[in-house]
């Protein structure tokens, strides 16, 4: 909403300063964005007149001119490029050290060519008041020499530019805002009330109104023998200083009572118009050619206004170029109606039209005032056009219901947290027009027909509010008071920081990548289920919810390493989707290594140079379960089981075949290959909501320790097994020979080749006795090694070596 | 000189001409072995006289004596040198470049960080953190907040949707964390002090949005919350958060379909060369919308307006994050690029405290 302070002046009697008046806009909520006020940015520009224009020595485009700038102060020298610079010319002369809006320089002394310059004579394009910079400003013979530029050519109206809140209605009109800088104390509201024109003859067009959801009132008058022309200077300069063309009086008035007002409004030539109009939906197909020019398509869902011809005008958002107004009309018919918001924002929305009158109308206008504002119109075409009016016809019933709140005045302080006294209430409410009856501690609050935001009991605090300034609520305390000061995170908030942290201390590197994939990784990563598909994605490669964090971050790892960074270990730990309910989104910790980023480090070392392999991934996926705190000695690790990791080379992570963790290895060819990555990369991923929740322990103390007084006894074990036997059954097998005295059984050797079958390997195994009550004999060690051998042969069928 | 001084000299000579253990082994065989010089001498005494044997056997053992102690220093200082010699022969490279720890070349996320950052600063003011999904119904990402249906300021949240199910409804991203203060008063009494961190969506993609972004809300139910204690938590909020002792704020009053009074928050800055200082300047910035919970939405959460009250405000993570850390491309922020993580990411062990600093 953009107005200018002469504007304003006319609606508010005000001697305050431009800046705080602004300030006091944005401190009541109508949030000023921006201030023009030439009159300041162009002050040093004054009027001057060029004495004499010599030829440039040196440049044939050049003139040396030389300036008087008035005040009997001695000719200055600019050189000047325009082909308009001529002795006796006034213009426009700026001094060195003046800021050039057009140009956005400070201007210094110059010289050109050779010759000094000291300040500069303007185009409108270089004070930025316009785009003409065909040459130097041209003044009339008696604009007065030395004298602000700005100042004699009224360009010092300053602008105000307001982010108006969607709630505002009664603020997209000048006379709105005026009512609230009044409140505010910043002047006198002018509010002369609006005269009846009284009709001199019946309306001849009749209107039916076949939808009153769709239009609920609806005003119309003919004014009869009108000259319509340019509209006079001053109403031309009110729309120009906000940016409207002007185009005839007669349209130009409904301009101007939509800013003035708030009220839009449509003139018809009445002379166009064919027999009686009738407001009702659009038919499928029909078309509208409209006043800016564009074919609109309507349909059923659309407000029209029609007459016999068809449709005449798009309801509440723009007239038909028909029947629109010109120079010849000498019959004008002036609609001013109420239309249903939603409809006009969902019919804008769907035509892609912007209108002054549409963001009036999606807002709601005030509906008391359709028919002054018709009477307000008529008296302004008399005025500008002459003409003899007919009486009004008006259709729809109640215009602005008596809305009436019961207000507990103690409200203020309870929502507020201010004190603020009775009648100062009182003031304020009366003079945004609210009405207060009552004094006791429950006061009964009318509501103005034009403020259809205000609804109850917290409305109304905010209005006083808002007027007496936030900025006065004084700053209160906000006591913790005794809650206990427990740990405020829950075990998955603490898994999902605990998992970032982990992998970050492993050299990984935290990526944040889109919740959203396309479609065809989705479905390489078990998703793309119609559920999880938007409607309207934002771009084809981001339409389905991610399953997996995986292909964000293959992806990510492939844009690294076409930006030249190909060994990079990135992680993430975010929200995975498997369907559309709460319970169906899950927080899953996802990593990748590629190329040499292993867990020794990242690329080439003199110390070993492996790429990644499953073990790295193996490794990253139970630093992250452990820091996340799942149970490590119970989980398994079974070989592949998922179709994105290759098959010899992957591993899946389950407490037991119902609970699965997650799964590590080495990525599919196919599945890089759709991904479009180049290999070797390795990747994991666990869904963190799957760790068993941990044993609430009444207190921290832990368990006591048992420090053994014996030295534990380590006893190495070669095994030839057949090649696919795992190594965790034959761990497994040892370990489970005595729990108690076994306490640790290692894998320190894996040998394929030379010397062993080919379709066996050798494991090499060291177990871990600790004796508990006595040292123990060789004798009784050797039967726990016998017993060891004979048990990993039961279960793997491996013989010693 | 007698025969056995000239023995013994011989053998101190080939002591002390031995170059290596072997050498001196062997001259201690010759002397001291079995069939040794010294040994057999010693061999003679059983046919001396008690006499001579006194005198003999006392000059013998001497020269024994000597020997044996002169072998020991000599191999004393043999395998000395010899360790001397293997040592100097045993060197490494000290200069060779060691990998970077893993714990130095990891990186947290500057909104992961951020988000840490926040629940240090909430946890100490009493809120805990509450989250919800990010698929939303319509009911709770709109109708409950009291945005009305067809009401224009849905369009302004450019919803992504899901195609609609068997029964017409449809289900979409949530454009604000708000559901969650919903979820939260829905099943939860007052009472309530949360923040409500998470990702949102909107259809919107610039230098300034992405479809993706991060909010953080904060919301009070209880029977005396009021403005003035939501000036204040914001206040204390801002100063711990941007590390700074004293800042500037300003309350404007606007407008949110959700609470009334509705307010905007600018904060005083002032801008130099691409960083953004706190608490000086003439520039204002705006950080964030909050004000008192509309009744509309304590109703359609089942709480009495009559009764309880509260405030509500909410922020986006990665823009704070940005003006904090002076990053200035949000896209940048899910881009991923290894070398800007570097950059503005945080080391694992930087974790965000009260006690020790957010960010130092």
């Amino acid at each position: 909403m953009k107005f200018t302070l002469s504007w304003l002046k006319e609606h508010l009697d005000t001697d305050e300063p431009v800046e705080k008046l602004a300030d006091k806009l944005t401190m009541i909520g109508l949030e000023v964005e921006g201030l023009e006020d030439k009159a300041r940015q162009l002050a040093p520009f004054t009027i001057a007149r060029v004495i004499s224009a010599e030829q440039h020595p040196n440049a044939d485009r050049l003139r040396v001119c030389m300036v008087d700038t008035g005040g009997g102060a001695a000719p200055v020298q600019v050189v000047c490029g325009a082909p308009n610079a001529r002795a006796g010319l006034i213009s426009v002369f700026s001094p060195p050290g003046t800021y050039i809006p057009g140009k956005d320089i400070t201007l210094g002394i110059g010289t050109i060519r050779g010759v000094e310059s000291r300040g500069m004579l303007c185009s409108e394009a270089e004070l930025k008041i316009s785009e003409n910079h065909d040459g130097i400003i041209e003044l009339p013979a008696d604009a007065p020499i030395g004298t602000a530029y700005a100042a004699w050519a009224a360009l010092g109206d300053p602008t105000f530019e307001i982010n108006l809140t969607p709630n505002r209605q009664d603020c997209t009109g000048v006379h709105g805002i005026a009512r609230d800088l009044a409140a505010a104390d910043m002047g006198k509201f002018r509010d002369p009330g609006i005269k009846q024109v009284k009709g001199e003859f019946p309306c001849p067009v009749k209107v039916k109104v076949e939808d009153a959801d769709l239009c609920p009132g609806f005003a119309l008058r003919l004014v009869r023998g009108v000259r319509n022309g340019p509209s006079p200077d001053w109403l031309q300069k009110r729309l120009t200083s906000i940016g409207l063309r002007p185009i005839n009086a007669l349209v130009d008035i409904t301009n101007f009572m939509t800013y003035d007002r708030a009220r839009p409004l449509h003139v018809f030539d009445a002379a166009k118009v064919k027999g009686d109009l009738v407001v009702r939906r659009g038919r499928d197909g029909e078309t509208l050619l409209a006043l800016d020019g564009r074919t609109y398509t309507l349909d059923n869902s659309m407000c029209v206004i029609a007459d016999e011809q068809g449709v005449e005008s798009l309801a509440g958002i723009m007239g038909g170029e028909a029947s629109g107004c010109s120079e010849t009309t000498t019959d004008v018919l002036i609609e001013s109606a109420l239309w249903n918001e939603i409809n006009i924002a969902q019919t804008g929305r769907k035509l892609g039209v912007n209108s002054d009158a549409r963001y009036r109308f999606e807002r709601g206008v005030d509906p008391a005032f359709m028919v002054p504002g018709l009477e307000m119109a008529t008296r302004l075409v008399m005025e500008l056009c002459g003409g003899t009016p007919s009486e009004n016809i008006v259709a729809g019933k109640a215009f602005g219901d008596d809305r009436i709140i019961e207000f507990p005045v103690a409200e203020v302080k309870r929502l507020a947290g201010i004190d603020v006294a009775f009648p100062e209430m009182k003031r304020i409410l009366g003079h945004l027009g609210f009405m207060v009856a009552g004094s006791g501690p429950v006061v009964k609050v009318a509501i103005p027909s034009w403020r259809s935001d205000v609804h109850g009991k917290a409305d109304i605090v905010e209005e006083i509010v808002r007027i007496v300034g936030v900025d006065q609520v004084p700053m209160t305390p906000f006591e913790r008071g005794e809650a206990p000061r427990k740990p405020v995170l829950k075990p998955m908030q603490l898994r999902t920081r605990r998992a970032k942290r982990a992998l970050a201390a492993r050299g990984m590197v935290e990526a944040v990548t889109w919740s959203f994939i396309s479609k065809p990784q989705a479905e390489l990563f078990g998703g793309g289920r119609p559920e999880l598909s938007l409607a309207n994605p934002i771009a084809a490669d981001l339409s389905d919810m991610r399953p997996s964090l995986l292909p964000g971050l293959v992806t990510a790892a492939q844009a690294n390493s076409d930006r030249g960074f190909a060994d990079v270990a990135l992680f993430e730990v975010g929200q995975v989707f498997r369907g559309d309910r709460p319970d169906e989104q899950l927080t899953a910790a996802a990593g990748i290594r590629h190329g040499f980023a292993s867990q020794a480090g990242l690329g080439r070392n003199w110390t070993g140079s492996a790429t990644t392999n499953a073990f790295d991934a193996k490794a990253d996926a139970f630093a992250v379960l452990a820091a996340a705190g799942a149970p490590i000695q119970a989980l398994q690790v079974v070989p592949g089981g998922t179709s994105w990791l290759h098959p010899g080379r992957s591993g899946t992570i389950q407490i037991g075949p119902q609970n699965v963790l997650g799964h590590f290895g080495e990525l599919h060819p196919r599945a890089l290959e759709k991904l479009g990555a180049d290999g070797p990369l390795i990747a994991f991923e666990v869904i963190l909501d799957r760790i068993p929740d941990g044993k609430q322990r009444p207190t921290r103390a832990r368990p006591a320790i048992e420090l053994s007084a014996f030295q534990p006894v380590s006893r190495d074990f070669a095994f030839i097994v057949d090649r696919m036997v795992k190594a965790g059954d034959i761990l497994r097998a040892a370990s489970s020979v005595d729990k108690k005295l076994i306490t640790g059984v290692t894998v320190f050797d894996v040998y394929e080749g030379k010397g062993i079958d080919e379709a066996k390997k050798s494991v090499a195994i060291a177990v871990t006795i600790q004796p508990r009550e006595k040292t123990m004999t060789d004798q009784e060690i050797e039967a726990v090694a016998a017993k060891i051998v004979a048990e990993v042969n039961k279960k793997t069928g491996g013989a010693l070596r | 000189m007698s025969d056995l001084a000239t023995l013994e000299q011989e053998i101190l000579k080939g002591i002390a001409a031995s170059s290596d253990e072997a050498a001196l082994e062997a001259v201690r065989v010759a002397a001291l072995g079995k069939k040794g010089s010294i040994s057999a001498l010693l061999a003679t005494l059983g046919k001396m006289s008690p006499d001579e044997r006194k005198t003999q056997g006392a000059a013998i053992n001497l020269a024994k004596d000597k020997v044996t102690e002169a072998l020991t220093a000599r191999r004393e200082l043999l395998k000395s040198a010899a360790l001397d010699a293997r040592l100097a022969f045993e060197t490494v490279d000290v200069t060779l470049p060691l990998r970077d720890a893993p714990a130095e070349t990891g990186r947290i996320h500057p909104l992961s960080q951020v988000w840490d950052e926040l629940t240090a600063i909430f946890a100490d003011m009493g809120f805990s953190v509450a989250e919800g999904p990010d698929i939303e119904t319509d009911d709770y990402n709109f109708t409950k907040l009291n945005f009305p249906e067809g009401h224009p300021a849905r369009e302004m949240h450019d919803t992504f949707f899901f195609n609609p199910k068997q029964d017409g409804s449809r289900m979409l991203l949530r454009t604000h964390t708000s559901p969650v203060q919903v979820r939260t008063m829905l099943s939860q009494k007052p009472p309530i002090r949360v923040i409500c961190p998470g990702r949102t969506y909107r259809i919107d993609s610039d230098a300034t949005h992405t479809p993706q972004f991060h909010q953080v809300e904060g919301l009070v139910i209880d029977k005396g919350s009021h403005l003035g204690h939501l000036k204040w938590i914001l206040h204390e909020f801002c100063k711990a958060f941007f590390e700074v002792d004293q800042i500037n704020m300003r309350f404007r009053p606007s407008f949110f379909p959700f609470t009334e009074p509705s307010l905007e928050v600018d904060i005083q800055c002032r801008r130099d060369k691409g960083e953004i200082r706190f608490g000086e300047g003439e520039d204002w910035l705006e950080i964030l919308g909050c004000g008192m919970v509309h009744p509309n939405v304590l109703r359609a959460c089942g709480i009495d307006p009559d009764v309880y009250q509260g405030f509500a405000w909410g922020m986006g993570i990665d823009r704070i994050a940005m003006l904090k850390y002076g990053m200035s491309d949000l896209r940048q922020l899910f881009d991923s690029d290894v070398r800007w993580l570097a950059h503005y990411g945080f080391k694992p062990l930087d974790i965000p405290t009260l006690a020790g600093g957010l960010s130092t």
